[in-house]
C-alpha cells in the first residue's frame, strides 16, 4: 500500500508536539497575563457603543480617518476619567462603524455623557502660559486664600481675570484633569492644559474654529532641515481670520504671540507666530518626528468635520450576574463535553478513547489560544463565544465520527484494519477539509461583516474550525495508524471498534461471516 | 437486529430506504412544515427582541411580584412596560426607548423601590437605528455567505450541487425562523447568532453527504449496471449511520446548554442560543437526507448524458430480468469506476479463539 508507507506517524505527533510546546510556551511566556480575557457579560461592567455620525450642518463622507481621532479622542477621555481597565475599540469600517467602549463597574456617574459630547477644535490665542505641574506660591492675588484647585477642564469664563487664580493654583497632573470631553463654549475664555499636561494656559476666545480648517498635510521639506512639518489650508473665512491675528499676535512677546490649537478641550499643540500669515496657507514648523506630525495634521483635519457621537447601546452588567453567566457557561460546557465523550466511549469502544483524547486535546489548544490571544490581539471571551466553543464540541467529534466511519466501511469491504485506517483516511480527510472549509468561510464572513457578540462566536468558531483540522491531521490520523498496527486490534476484540465480526454481522454478501 | 447490523446491511445495499423514491412525500412534508412557518411568519410575525427595535432592559434581583413590580414601574414614570419573573430572584423589566440620562434616573428610581443596590441592577439600552443597522449587516453577511458557498460548492462539487445545498440550506432557515415565529420566542442577536450558525451546521452535513454522492458517482456514465437515482440513494444510506451519530454528538452539546440556559439561568444568551440551534441542527439533519440529495437528483435528471445512463440500466434490467435492488446488491459499495475489472483481494474472515467467539 503506497499510501501506507507515505504516512509517518511518529514524524506528525512529534510536530505536534512541538506545535503544542510552542502555544504553551507562547501562552504562559513569563511576566505575561495567564488569565483569559473575559467580556463584559461574565466579567460584569458597562459598554457602551457609539455610531459616529457627522454633526450636523457638515457635509461630505466620514472617513477612517475622522473615525480613527473619534476614538483617539475617546480613548483620552475614558482614560482620563480615572478607569484603569477601559477599553476602546473600532469595529466595522465607514458608515457601518461603532466605536464599543468598556469600563468597569455598573453605570459609573457621568459616562454616558463624556461620551457623548461633540469633541471640538477651536485655534485660540495664549493669553497666559506655565508649566503644568508647578504650582505658584504663594498666591499674588489680592485673595487671602488661594483659589481652588479646579476639578474638571477646562474651566471657562465671560473674561480672562476671572480664571487668573484658578491658573495660577492648577496643577495639570491631578488625576482626571486631562479627560476632555466637557462642555466647550468657543466664546468664552478657557483656562486649560496641553494634553500631556506639561503646559497649563489661558486661551481667549476662539478665534478660528475648526470647520475653517479646509485641509492639514505632514510634509518633510524637500530641504530636509528642520525634519517634519505640518501644512494648513484655510476656507477664506479662516484665511481672513488668519491673517487678522497673526498680524496682531505676531508683534507680542512670548507667550502673546502663540495660539493654542485646543482639541476637546485640551491643547494639543501651540505654536507662535513668527510672522504675519496672509495667504490663508500656514505651516508649523518645529522637531516634529513623523509621527507626531502625523497626528497632528489628523487633529487638524478632525477639525474640519466634527463627529457625533450617538449612543446605540449601552449595557450594564452586574459583576454577580456575570460570574453567574460565566460558571453556567462553563456548566454547559463541561456536561456537553461529557455528554459526546460517554456517547463515543459507547459507540466506538477503543477507537472512542482516541476520539476522546482528540476533544481533549483541541479543548486545551482552545483554552490556550484564548489566553495568548487576549494578551496579544486582544481577544475577550464571552458567553457567545463560550456558546461557539461547546457548538464546535459538536462538529469537531464529527470529524472523528467522518473518520471512524470510512474505516468501518473498508472493514465491511473486506480489507484488513491496517490498510482500512489508511484509505478510510483517505477518503475522510477531504470531506473533512471541505466541510471545514464551509464552516471556515462562516467564520470569517460572520467575523467581517458582524458587530458585537456575533463576532466574538465567529472568532471562538473559526479557531475550534482550525483546531480541529490540526488535531485530525496531526494526532487522531497517526493515533489511529498505530492503532490499525497493533496486534490487539487486528484480531477485532468487541471492545477495539473495529471488530470484522460485527461489522459484518447480519450483511449475507461482502465478507461472508459466518452466521 | 442490532443497530450495527443494520448499518452493515444499509452500507451492503441489503436493507436500503428508498429516500429519492419517494420525494414527493418528503417535498410535501417539508412544505406543510414551511407552510406553516410562512403563515407564522406573515401573519404573527417575530418577537424581536429590545435589541432589534430599541428600548430597554433591566434586570433586578428582586423577589416582589410582577404586579408590584409593574406599579414601581408605573411610579418610576414608565406606562407601558413587559415584566418576566426570572426564576424566583430575578425580575425582567422591558420598556420602550428613553433617554441615556432618562435611563439614569429611572435606574435610581426603581433601585430605591426595590430596595436594591443599584449597581446590582443590570441595564442595556438600545437605540431604534441601531437594531436596523445590526439586521441589515447580519442581512448582508447572509448574502455574502450564500454566494460564497455556492462559488466554493460550485468548484468542488458542481453547479447542480451547489443549488441543491442552498436549497437546503434556505429550507432549514425558514423552518427556523418559522419555530420562532409561531412560538413567539424572543429573536435577540444570540438567536440570530444561532441561526447563522445553523447556516454552517446545514452545509457542512450537507457537504458530508454529498461528498459520498460524488464518490459513489464518478465514473456513473461509463457503466450501466445502477442509475444515478440509485447511486445516489445507495450514498445516502451508506452515510444514514454517519448522519444519525452527528446529529447525536452535534444535538448533545446543544441540549447541555438548553439544560444550563433554561435550568440555571432561565433566560439570556445560552437559552436563546441553544432553542435556534436545537431546532436548526434538527432541520438540518433532516433536509441533508430528505431534501438536499432529492433535489439533487432530480436536478442530474434533467442532463442528458444521465437520463442515457437511465434508458441503459433499464434494458440491461429489462434483458438479465433483475430489479434494481438486486443490482444495487450486487454492486455494494464498490466504486463504479472500478467495478468491471473488480476490488482488491478480499481476507477470509479470522477465526476466532472460542473463549472470545462467545462474548460476541
Amino acid at each position: 500500500m503506497s499510501a501506507a508507507n507515505r504516512t509517518r506517524p511518529g514524524r506528525s505527533l512529534i510536530l505536534l508536539l512541538l506545535v503544542l510546546a510552542a502555544t504553551i510556551l507562547w501562552t504562559y511566556w513569563p511576566g505575561a497575563s495567564h488569565e483569559a480575557r473575559l467580556g463584559l457579560d461574565l466579567r460584569g461592567g458597562t459598554q457602551v457603543i457609539l455610531t459616529p455620525e457627522l454633526a450636523p450642518g457638515t457635509e461630505g463622507v466620514l472617513t477612517q480617518d475622522q473615525i480613527n481621532q473619534t476614538v483617539e479622542i475617546i480613548r483620552q477621555r475614558v482614560n482620563g476619567f480615572g478607569v484603569a481597565e477601559a477599553e476602546v475599540t473600532v469595529q466595522g469600517s465607514g458608515a457601518n462603524a461603532a466605536i464599543v467602549v468598556t469600563v468597569p463597574g455598573v453605570n459609573p456617574e457621568g459616562i454616558t455623557n463624556l461620551l457623548k459630547q461633540t469633541a471640538r477644535l477651536d485655534f485660540r490665542a495664549v493669553l497666559a502660559a506655565g508649566s503644568g505641574i508647578e504650582i505658584a506660591n504663594p498666591s499674588p492675588s489680592p485673595s487671602a486664600t488661594p483659589a481652588p484647585q479646579p476639578t474638571e477642564l477646562p474651566v471657562q469664563a465671560a473674561t480672562s481675570e476671572e480664571l487668573y487664580d484658578q491658573y495660577l493654583s492648577l496643577n495639570c497632573l491631578t488625576p482626571g484633569l486631562l479627560q476632555g470631553g466637557r462642555a466647550d463654549d468657543p466664546t468664552k475664555y478657557m483656562l486649560t492644559c496641553s494634553k500631556d499636561g506639561f503646559e497649563k494656559l489661558v486661551l481667549s476666545p476662539a478665534f478660528i474654529t475648526g470647520d475653517q480648517v479646509s485641509d492639514s498635510q505632514a510634509t518633510l521639506p524637500q530641504q530636509g532641515a528642520g525634519g517634519w512639518m505640518v501644512t494648513l489650508d484655510f476656507d477664506s473665512a479662516g484665511a481672513t481670520k488668519l491673517s487678522e491675528a497673526s498680524i496682531s499676535l505676531s508683534k507680542l512677546p512670548s507667550p502673546q504671540n502663540r495660539f493654542g490649537i485646543v482639541l476637546d478641550g485640551l491643547v494639543v499643540s501651540a505654536p507662535f507666530f513668527s510672522e504675519p500669515i496672509l495667504g490663508g496657507k500656514a505651516q508649523i514648523e518645529g522637531s516634529f518626528k513623523a509621527e507626531e506630525a502625523k497626528q497632528l495634521a489628523q487633529v487638524l483635519r478632525y477639525g474640519a468635520l466634527p463627529v457625533t457621537l450617538n449612543i446605540a447601546e449601552s449595557t450594564s452588567i452586574s459583576p454577580t450576574l456575570g460570574q453567574d453567566q460565566l460558571s453556567a457557561g462553563l456548566l454547559a460546557g463541561a456536561i456537553g463535553l461529557g455528554l459526546v465523550v460517554i456517547y463515543l466511549l459507547l459507540y466506538y469502544r477503543a477507537l472512542g478513547f482516541v476520539a476522546v483524547f482528540s476533544l481533549v486535546l483541541a479543548a486545551g489548544f482552545l483554552w490556550l489560544l484564548i489566553i495568548g490571544l487576549g494578551r496579544t490581539i486582544g481577544f475577550t471571551l464571552t458567553l457567545a463565544g463560550i456558546a461557539g466553543a461547546i457548538v464546535a464540541i459538536g462538529i469537531t467529534a464529527d470529524s472523528f465520527v467522518v473518520y471512524f466511519e470510512r474505516i468501518r466501511d473498508e472493514i465491511r469491504d473486506g480489507k484488513t484494519l491496517r490498510v482500512a485506517t489508511e484509505l478510510g483516511w483517505t477518503r475522510a480527510r477531504r470531506t473533512l477539509l471541505a466541510a471545514d472549509f464551509v464552516s471556515l468561510l462562516a467564520a470569517i464572513v460572520l467575523y467581517a461583516l458582524s458587530v458585537g457578540s456575533v463576532r466574538g462566536f465567529a472568532f471562538t468558531l473559526g479557531l475550534t474550525t482550525l483546531i480541529d483540522v490540526l488535531v485530525a491531521f496531526w494526532f487522531t490520523h497517526p493515533l489511529v495508524t498505530y492503532f490499525g498496527k497493533s496486534k490487539w486490534a487486528e484480531n477485532g476484540g468487541i471492545m477495539t471498534g473495529v471488530s470484522r465480526k460485527r461489522l459484518t454481522a447480519g450483511s449475507t454478501i461482502l465478507t461472508g461471516s459466518d452466521n | 437486529m442490532k443497530f450495527n447490523e443494520v448499518g452493515n446491511r444499509l452500507y451492503t445495499g441489503e436493507t436500503s430506504v428508498d429516500f429519492v423514491g419517494r420525494r414527493k412525500l418528503w417535498y410535501v412534508i417539508s412544505l406543510i412544515i414551511i407552510a406553516v412557518a410562512s403563515f407564522g411568519l406573515f401573519g404573527r410575525g417575530l418577537n424581536l427582541g429590545i435589541e432589534f427595535e430599541g428600548g430597554a432592559k433591566f434586570n433586578v434581583p428582586s423577589t416582589v411580584s410582577v404586579e408590584e413590580a409593574r406599579n414601581i414601574v408605573k411610579a418610576a414614570g414608565v406606562q407601558t412596560s413587559v415584566i418576566i419573573a426570572v426564576g424566583n430572584e430575578r425580575l425582567e423589566i422591558q420598556i420602550p426607548p428613553l433617554e441615556q440620562a432618562e435611563i439614569e434616573s429611572f435606574t435610581s428610581k426603581i433601585a430605591t423601590d426595590f430596595k436594591v443596590d443599584p449597581g446590582l441592577i443590570t441595564t442595556q439600552s438600545v437605540g431604534p437605528s441601531w437594531g436596523a443597522d445590526i439586521t441589515r449587516q447580519a442581512l448582508i453577511g447572509l448574502g455574502v455567505f450564500i454566494l460564497l458557498v455556492i462559488l466554493f460548492l460550485t468548484i468542488y462539487f458542481e453547479l447542480r450541487m451547489a443549488a441543491a445545498a442552498i436549497v437546503a440550506l434556505l429550507h432549514d432557515l425558514l423552518i427556523t425562523i418559522g419555530v420562532y415565529a409561531i412560538t413567539g420566542f424572543e429573536v435577540t442577536p444570540a438567536t440570530v447568532i444561532g441561526i447563522l450558525t445553523i447556516l454552517g451546521y446545514s452545509l457542512y452535513d450537507t457537504v458530508v453527504v454529498f461528498d459520498k454522492v460524488k464518490e459513489n458517482t464518478r465514473g456513473i456514465i461509463a457503466q450501466s449496471r445502477l442509475n444515478y437515482r440509485e447511486s445516489a440513494n445507495l450514498a445516502l444510506n451508506q452515510t444514514l449511520i454517519r448522519s444519525i451519530n452527528t446529529s447525536i454528538v452535534a444535538l448533545l452539546p446543544v441540549a447541555a446548554i438548553l439544560i444550563v440556559g433554561v435550568g440555571i439561568l432561565q433566560a439570556g444568551t445560552l437559552k436563546d442560543l441553544a432553542l435556534a440551534l436545537f431546532v436548526g441542527i434538527a432541520a438540518g439533519t433532516y433536509s441533508s437526507i430528505f431534501i438536499a440529495t432529492p433535489f439533487l437528483v432530480q436536478l442530474k435528471e434533467r442532463q442528458p448524458d444521465i437520463q442515457a445512463l437511465s434508458r441503459r440500466v433499464h434494458a440491461r434490467r429489462a434483458n438479465a430480468g433483475i430489479d434494481g435492488l438486486e443490482a444495487m446488491k450486487v454492486s455494494g459499495n464498490q466504486s463504479l469506476a472500478t467495478q468491471v475489472s473488480q476490488a482488491g483481494p478480499r481476507t477470509q474472515p479470522k477465526r476466532f479463539t472460542r473463549s472470545k467467539r462467545k462474548k460476541s
